[in-house]
């Protein structure tokens, strides 16, 4: 067992490094505390993700709480789902998908992941980098492969924004052996937006999955502030108190 | 007021209780910095009980819904999150104060006649609290929660003859399941809570009746006043409650920093796959036990053969049982020991530290090999110490406490 232990280990290497097959990731240029960059995202994410991915710990109205929206607004754009009799579904619903699981291993060859924690179990920078490097390749059945996440099921649903990449391939002779690899990608099909608005976008739902990891994060660290100075002040008035005390010991 | 109290102790032990354990506990006056942890190890209990009770308001013991309902307390609960953060800090801060309180006992021999009990207290203590620790990780039901603790059951898997039997008899089911994240939740709220609070009674009435080593190591109860007083002994209360009230502080401030801002601890106190729910049939591309277990996990990954390997990891918490033996020194505090002792003690805390590194890295013959050397190094601890503190060279000890 041990033993299973060990290869365990060893077989399986880090998620980050190595499942990039040497694909670099790019730091997300993303402000956490820019709600309307976070309003941005939760728009992009139910139009393009939210269709086959859940949310499925999150309520809607808890988006619509932290970024200022009313609930109308969020009926509106948020929501555009409805039960079997036609009743929209409910702004303290969870977000969650109505496609079954049978479905999802028909159609891409196995569960779709919930996107709630996405952002905490790869972090910003990783999901920045994944949705950046979608690449044709013709023998994937999507027509699409990802460079940091190889044979990756998920097709680019992306692709009408970015247009499609292609990889260019350079060779290099590594310990005697010419190794062919993926240098770069290029655009080699324009899509709506340019790399720049694309960059934007992608980052903006990226701000969106990371609140989305943790919604109360904002609200966390300004309480923390609060306590951390509460603690300070206390701290005076506590050692005041030893001082006093001990005077008659020393 | 005078009355109330002069009714209950007609009745009750209270004014008794009282002077024998705060107002009339006389303690050392010359303590210093490492003295705060054994305050603050209760304290973090007291905290992760009252969070605990919280969280139990609204988590779910059931494969089913575990995972979701941790992230219910994270969202939907009023201040769910601060009571789950309070409560997943807390166990780092336990494993922290802990192990410093630890050190203070070695350093000042604090676990040396006639304070042995106290220290065997005190091991139970932690043997508990790593069961309860491991216990408690299951239940967020995530990844690490699950194929951590697939990882240490099979670990009893190596006891020969009643090894297979006794993994299943952990789990309640030939995988880990509902069943065992059941009986995991009724052993963590109930169970083990309750053999921690009976050890920490013991540990302190121990500790009173024969009173507090200090950092000289010298016995105060040798000078008493003309009224029976220890002369260097002042009343625990007030004196070490103000003490301890400033260091529970600076304590609290470091708590909320790491709570606040860095709850995850970069993935070390919440690990990055624990925030996938548990998957059976996925194995999490590397699987690491949370900080506090790895020393002891570089032991078990540094020997090759896997039933030594146990026993090697066992041996590494055992042998501190018995420091009271293997110590044969007479003298308590490092001040006034050889530097043979310091150099040993020294390297006993580095490579306690290095093995724990060691454990949170990828296997590589250079990490496995510095693993074994560094395991050496703290067996080699015991050894030296067995065999050069009989007759060690040591300085005078003082009469009286030096500061």
């Amino acid at each position: 067992m041990k033993k299973q232990i060990l290869t365990l280990i060893l077989s399986v290497l880090p998620t980050f490094a190595f499942a990039a097959g040497g694909a670099h990731i790019d730091s997300a240029p993303i402000n956490i505390s820019d709600m309307e960059s976070v309003k941005r995202g939760a728009k992009h994410f139910v139009n393009y993700c939210f269709s086959c991915h859940e949310a499925s710990y999150m309520r809607f109205n808890r988006i619509a709480r932290d970024t200022g929206m009313t609930d109308a607004e969020v009926r509106e754009e948020l929501i555009f789902t409805t039960n079997e009799k036609g009743v929209p579904t409910k702004v303290g619903s969870l977000m969650k998908v109505a496609m079954t699981e049978e479905y999802a291993r028909n159609a891409f060859g196995g569960p779709v992941p919930d996107l709630t924690l996405t952002a905490r179990s790869r972090g910003a920078d990783w999901i920045y980098t994944y949705l950046r490097s979608f690449y044709i390749d013709p023998y994937r059945p999507t027509g699409m492969n990802n460079l940091l996440f190889p044979d990756v099921s998920m097709p680019h649903v992306l692709s009408s924004l970015q247009g499609m990449q292609k990889a260019v391939y350079k060779t290099e002779t590594r310990q005697g052996v010419e190794v062919e690899y993926v240098d770069h990608l290029e655009l080699a099909q324009a899509g709506s937006m340019t790399a720049e608005e694309y960059d934007a976008f992608v980052a903006d739902l990226v701000n969106f999955m990371v609140y989305l990891g943790e919604p109360v994060q904002n609200e966390r660290r300004s309480l923390g502030i609060k306590v951390l100075i509460f603690l300070a002040i206390f701290f005076v008035l506590a050692y005041m108190l030893k001082k006093e005390y001990w005077k008659d010991v020393h | 007021m005078g009355k109330l109290i002069g009714w209950i102790d007609d009745r009750f032990p209270l004014m008794k209780m009282w002077n024998e354990h705060l107002a009339e506990y006389y303690t050392p006056k010359n303590f210093n910095f490492w003295y705060f942890f054994g305050s603050l190890a209760l304290m973090v209990l007291v905290i992760q009980i009252i969070s605990g009770i919280f969280l139990t308001m609204h988590y779910k013991p059931d494969a089913e819904f575990a995972f979701a309902s941790v992230e219910y307390i994270m969202r939907d609960v009023p201040y769910g999150w601060l009571i789950r953060y309070i409560h997943s800090t807390g166990a780092t801060a336990f494993f922290i104060v802990v192990y410093l309180h630890m050190l203070r006992g070695l350093m000042y021999g604090s676990y040396k006649k006639p304070r042995e009990l106290i220290w065997l207290f005190g091991m139970f203590i932690y043997l508990a609290l790593m069961a309860e620790a491991f216990m408690g990780y299951l239940l967020p039901w995530g990844q690490m929660s699950y194929w951590g603790a697939q990882v240490i059951i099979s670990l009893f898997g190596a006891i020969p003859v009643i090894g297979d039997d006794l993994t299943l008899w952990i789990r309640g089911d030939f995988v880990i399941s509902d069943a065992t994240l059941n009986r995991f939740f009724a052993l963590h709220v109930i169970a083990l809570p309750l053999v921690l609070i009976f050890l920490v009674v013991a540990h302190i009435l121990a500790l009173h009746e024969v009173g507090s080593n200090n950092p000289d190591g010298v016995e105060i109860k040798k000078n008493k006043d003309e009224n029976g007083i220890p002369l260097d002994g002042i009343p625990f209360h007030p004196y070490y409650t103000v003490k301890d009230i400033v260091g529970v502080v600076v304590f609290l401030f470091f708590f909320a920093t790491v709570m606040f801002f860095f709850p995850d601890g970069g993935g070390y106190f919440l690990e990055h796959a624990n925030f996938i729910a548990a998957d059976p049939l996925k194995t999490p591309e590397h699987i690491a036990p949370v900080w506090y277990f790895t020393p002891f996990y570089a032991i078990l990954r540094a020997v090759p053969d896997k039933l030594m390997g146990v026993g090697a990891m066992g041996a590494a918490i055992v042998l501190l049982f018995f420091m009271p033996w293997i110590d044969r020194c007479k003298v308590k505090s490092i001040r006034y020991r050889s530097n043979i002792y310091k150099i040993n003690l020294v390297v006993f805390v580095i490579s306690f530290v290095v093995l724990g590194w060691l454990a949170m890295q990828h296997v590589t013959s250079t990490i496995t090999m510095l693993s074994q050397v560094f395991s050496l190094l703290y067996f080699g601890f015991f050894i030296v110490l067995f065999i050069t503190s009989k007759n060690e060279e040591t300085k005078p000890v003082p009469d009286r406490v030096t500061e």
